[in-house]
């Protein structure tokens, strides 16, 4: 019988991240998926970042993950949003061709000299008295594990709607997983049934582009790795037009016939990803809204119209499509259709998404309710990491929200649990302006470094970008300069006396050129050097305020609540809170503030009681 | 929890005397001491016995809990109110098995632990119970029935929607959202800077209201200021004689005018000396007539004090009527000529300070109040600046949201994305 550290079931985003980690810090890893060919398979839009994604990609990469670096390999167009705003808000986005991402994951994946890919369906798990102990596959045969890594994704019971025509699967074409689902279900406790949508996808040669506006890509492409200088592969522009009218007009008229407005479904889906049925029903007074054409390779016709994804049946999907400006003469080769998936409540889950009730099982991605490929990536990579040191019985590693987007994820989910589809926004980090993504590395490469999950190159490159940064920094902050000095320099100040370091001035507006002038070390950096020390330089009089933020934070986390504590007895508490709270048993107070509903005053009654249970027992 | 109880009023001789008792054991104990539980919230005539002896005939009302003042099952046992009567009754309690003696507060504590109360009102409950005058009196009850939270509110819907207007272009930038919130958000952030700037002006009065008004009496040396202040009071607070320089130290005597708290200050007379204790005496004069709310200026010939000069507001009088001429406020302590007056001037005007106060009366809220305006303003300046970053706008703002958080509650981001997605067609 065939035994590894670490078994990873699906080879979806979170699982090829997962099994990648998992093999990089040197644990012997099998990720066994129902195709081969079907791992790095996107499939919803061909596009990977954005804001709040875009950082956890590259905190990912930071940690020398695959996502970043195989993204690049398959880059057709890349946009760095907020580009006008402040570098914390920014998001690096690119578009990928599915196909070369695809091929450029499993690359990336058959270098990793840990890791087996293993072709079968997962259908049961081997349970002993001490937790989870392997995997059964549909043949009959076991695979023995210390860990095993469960990314499902959608595909338990995995069902889809396109109008009243519902059909079991996974995704178009594959099959749900419901055996493994029922023997789940046994273990942890079902959460319920979310739900997300795809669009139809279009003949890119049917569609009248010459009418259609642009919109191209960066000048200067930001790339999603630390480690790429370029876009790889010929890059292209997408199309922009709207739906209008005629368009609402179709689908109002056909609503009752929507999966969706019909009454069949009973999942929830994320308000920030509506289906046009769902547009057109909450903003009403909307007379159009916005399509993207995305193309979703360079040899493939295939065009992904981002903004209308519907569970309409097919011939009114052609309707309303063939009602949009460009798309007249338009040729659905796959229609839209919404998917109901199970998932898990993620407060079952510990701080390295590791199931509570039973050691060694992790769960990450889509079953713990999240949305998005970065999300699913991100928590692929801390239960890839977390397994494989759990079977070379290492301390496990721990993310928190004051240092990464990854952090702020995990502890959402694990305190708040989900009512949606959770995706990542940057105004849920409320540390925003530390965690940066052009600064991720500095932030989470030395984790990785000292891990053992980062490698040679990326190692080196890193070392090197980080020496050159604190020299420049230290020479910007060793000399102060009046405000006569920057005025020589070019740069008008109030004239108020103080001596300002070369780090201060840099953080003043257009100050770069007077700052040259002042500092030779400074001036003789290289562009990325002196841009990154100009970002650190931005917030710094921010970050002082945040460090009282974080030192509040640290209180609260002193202040311990004993496992045992009795949530019942809190009369002044509301029957929810005490359930939630019961169920979660947040380990300190800072755990118990977050969790949803939580108001000031509850807190305070927690905090009364804790010190005086303390203090009886003090006596006692 | 122990079952506890107390004397609810004050220690010594009164016409009645209330015991509370709370806790699982209060309905028992009642029983136990008065044979018959009357009906919940029945007023019941009940001999307490105990030990084979009449305690005494009181008065007892029995509350069920989650309908009594704590929260939990209570009593309340209204004895005549005799040092010896409540002594004994209460020396039979202490015999009773699992009760014990409350400790300070320990009433409300279970009340706020209970949630019967929120912590602003056990604040107005607090000054409730210590209020001397109706004004204290109106404004401890405004606090004790959640008028901060109703305020607050308000406070609050106008944070989520300027955050989020601000975040909605952050974090949703190629959607459908509106390209310029700034018109938008800076009427929100003014309106709010507005109410709570005045907030924290009333601030200051809520708080004299609670701890009283200052009022000084100043004036030369000789001038009868304390002959004022003894007429005031109705007593000989302060040593009057025909030497001037008398008073040397700053003598208060606190008083109920017209339903206000006052403090009045008896001061040095201000004059240039060369002696060196009455030197500080009326630097002290200055110094307290200065922070004073209000200051009562006595003089005989008009002429100018060295030092301090009326403001706006301020009373100016003509002392010792019985002996001077002239036109204006006349007063004199010594036959009581314009005093009627001259209490009626200072309560108008303080009254009128007053009405300026704001439901914030705690320093607590205050700073509170006050960190929110300087990071408001920071966030509103960065919006109108050229070079604006939004981002920092936005971190000023939930720096803004932080120091509100206990008047408004915690503002979280999930109401900051529910203000955002039911605004704003999201998702492309």
């Amino acid at each position: 019988m065939k035994h590894f550290d670490v078994v990873v079931i699906g080879g979806g985003h979170a699982g090829a991240e997962a099994a990648a980690a998992s093999a990089r810090i040197g644990a012997s890893t099998a990720l066994v998926t129902l195709k081969k060919s079907s791992i790095g398979v996107m499939s919803c839009n061909p596009a990977i970042g954005g804001l709040g994604k875009g950082h956890l990609v590259r905190e990912i990469d930071a940690m020398d993950g695959v996502m970043g670096r195989v993204a690049d390999q398959a880059g057709i167009q890349y946009r760095l949003l907020n580009r006008k705003k402040g570098p914390a808000v920014q998001g690096p986005r690119m578009q990928a061709d599915r196909k070369l991402y695809r091929l450029a994951m499993q690359q990336a994946l058959s270098e990793l000299p840990a890791l087996t890919i293993i072709e079968g369906e997962v259908v049961d798990l081997v349970v002993e008295l001490h937790g989870i102990a392997g995997v059964v596959l549909a043949d009959g045969s076991n695979i023995r594990a210390t860990s095993v890594i469960l990314t499902a994704g959608t595909f338990l019971n995995g069902l889809i709607h396109i109008g009243d025509i519902r059909k079991p699967g996974g995704r178009m074409g594959d099959k749900p997983s419901t055996r493994l689902a029922d023997r789940l279900s046994e273990i942890v406790q079902k959460a319920g049934r979310l739900k997300t949508g795809t669009p139809p996808r279009l003949d890119g040669n049917t569609i009248a582009w010459d009418i259609l506006d642009r919109q191209p890509g960066d000048d200067a492409p930001e790339m999603m790795s630390f480690l790429s200088s370029a876009p790889k592969v010929r890059q292209i522009s997408c199309g922009i037009t709207n739906t209008n009218v005629q368009t609402h007009d179709i689908v109002r008229k056909n609503l009752s016939r929507s999966a969706m407005y019909g009454g069949h479904i009973e999942g929830v889906g994320p308000r920030y990803c509506p289906s046009i049925e769902d547009k057109i029903v909450r903003f009403a007074d909307k007379t159009e809204h916005q399509v993207f054409l995305e193309p979703e390779g360079l040899d493939d016709t295939t065009v992904y119209p981002n903004g209308i994804s519907s569970s309409l049946p097919e011939e009114v999907q052609t309707d309303y499509v063939r009602s949009i400006r460009g798309l007249e003469n338009v040729r659905i080769l796959q229609p839209g259709y919404a998917i109901e998936y199970d998932y898990f409540d993620p407060r079952c889950l510990d701080g390295t998404l590791c199931v509570k009730s039973m050691p060694g099982l992790y769960f990450a991605g889509q079953i713990n309710g999240t949305t998005g490929y970065e999300e699913a990536a991100a928590q692929g990579l801390v239960a890839g990491l977390n397994a494989a040191l759990r079977a070379q019985n290492r301390d496990s590693v721990l993310f928190s929200r004051s240092e990464s987007y990854i952090g702020v994820m995990l502890d959402d989910l694990l305190m708040r649990g989900v009512s949606e589809p959770y995706r990542m926004f940057t105004s849920r980090a409320e540390y925003r302006l530390s965690l940066r993504a052009d600064n991720a590395d500095q932030r989470l490469t030395p984790v990785g470094i000292g891990l053992g999950c980062v490698g040679e190159l990326r190692r080196a490159v890193f070392e090197v970008k980080m020496e050159n940064l604190e020299r420049c920094k230290a020479a910007l902050a060793s000399e102060a300069y009046s405000s006569r000095e920057a005025e020589r320099a070019g740069l008008k100040l109030s004239n108020d006396g103080a001596r300002r370091t070369g780090l201060a001035l840099l953080a003043l507006p257009n100050a770069a050129e007077a700052v040259e002038v002042l500092c030779p070390e400074f001036a003789r950096s290289e562009p990325a050097i002196k841009v990154q020390v100009w970002r650190d330089a931005l917030y710094a009089q921010y970050s002082h305020r945040q460090e009282g933020d974080i030192a509040a934070l640290k209180r609260d986390e002193a202040i311990s609540i004993p496992s045992n504590f009795e949530y019942g007895q809190l009369s002044g508490l509301s029957t929810e809170l005490k359930t939630k709270l019961s169920a979660i048993k947040p380990i300190n107070l800072l755990q118990a503030g977050k969790i949803e509903g939580m108001t000031p005053s509850a807190l305070l009654l927690i905090l009364s009681h804790v010190r005086r249970d303390r203090s009886g027992q003090a006596a006692r | 929890m122990d079952t506890i109880y107390a004397l609810a009023n004050a220690q010594g001789k009164a016409g009645v005397a209330v015991v509370r008792l709370s806790g699982a054991l209060a309905f028992r104990v009642v029983e136990d001491l008065t044979g018959q539980l009357p009906e919940v919230r029945q007023l019941s005539l009940r001999r307490i016995r105990w030990a084979g002896e009449t305690l005494d005939e009181a008065l007892v009302a029995i509350f069920a809990s989650g309908a009594s003042f704590t929260g939990e099952e209570a009593a309340e046992l209204h004895l005549h109110g005799s040092t010896a009567v409540v002594k004994s009754v209460l020396q039979a309690l202490s015999e009773q098995p699992g009760l014990r003696h409350a400790m300070p507060g320990e009433f409300t504590r279970r009340a706020l632990e209970n949630g019967k109360l929120d912590l602003a009102q056990v604040e107005g409950l607090a000054d409730l119970i210590d209020a001397e005058t109706e004004s204290q009196r109106r404004q401890a009850f405004r606090v004790l029935s959640g008028a901060i939270g109703e305020r607050a509110e308000k406070w609050r819907r106008d944070l989520i929607r300027a955050a989020a207007l601000l975040e909605a272009t952050i974090d949703f930038v190629d959607e459908d959202v509106p390209v310029d919130v700034k018109p938008e958000v800076s009427g929100l952030l003014n309106s709010l800077l507005h109410s709570l700037r005045k907030e924290a002006d009333g601030a200051r009065a809520a708080e004299r209201i609670r701890d009283g008004f200052e009022v000084a009496i100043v004036g030369a040396p000789n001038v009868g200021k304390s002959t004022l202040l003894n007429a005031l009071a109705g007593r000989d607070a302060a040593i009057t004689s025909e030497i001037a320089g008398t008073t040397r130290d700053v003598i208060e005597v606190r008083m109920d005018l017209s339903g206000l708290a006052v403090t009045l200050l008896d001061t040095a007379g201000l004059r240039e000396t060369l002696d060196q204790v009455e030197a500080i005496g009326i630097s002290r004069a200055l110094q307290r007539a200065s922070d004073a709310d209000l200051r009562v200026f006595l003089t005989e010939d008009g002429q100018p004090l060295p030092g301090l000069t009326p403001v706006a507001g301020d009373i100016v009088a003509i002392a010792k009527a019985d002996q001077n001429q002239g036109a204006g406020l006349r007063i004199s302590g010594k036959t009581g000529e314009g005093l009627d007056k001259l209490v009626h001037e200072i309560s108008a005007r303080l009254s009128e300070q007053s009405s300026a106060a704001g439901t914030v009366t705690r320093e607590r809220h205050r700073i509170a109040v006050l960190k929110a305006i300087k990071a408001i303003e920071s966030a509103s300046n960065q919006i109108s600046s050229e070079s604006s970053h939004i981002e920092l706008a936005a971190e000023d703002l939930q720096h803004a949201i932080r120091a509100l958080d206990s008047l408004v509650g915690r503002l979280d981001v999930e109401d900051l994305l529910d203000e955002i997605f039911s605004s704003f067609c999201i998702g492309k």
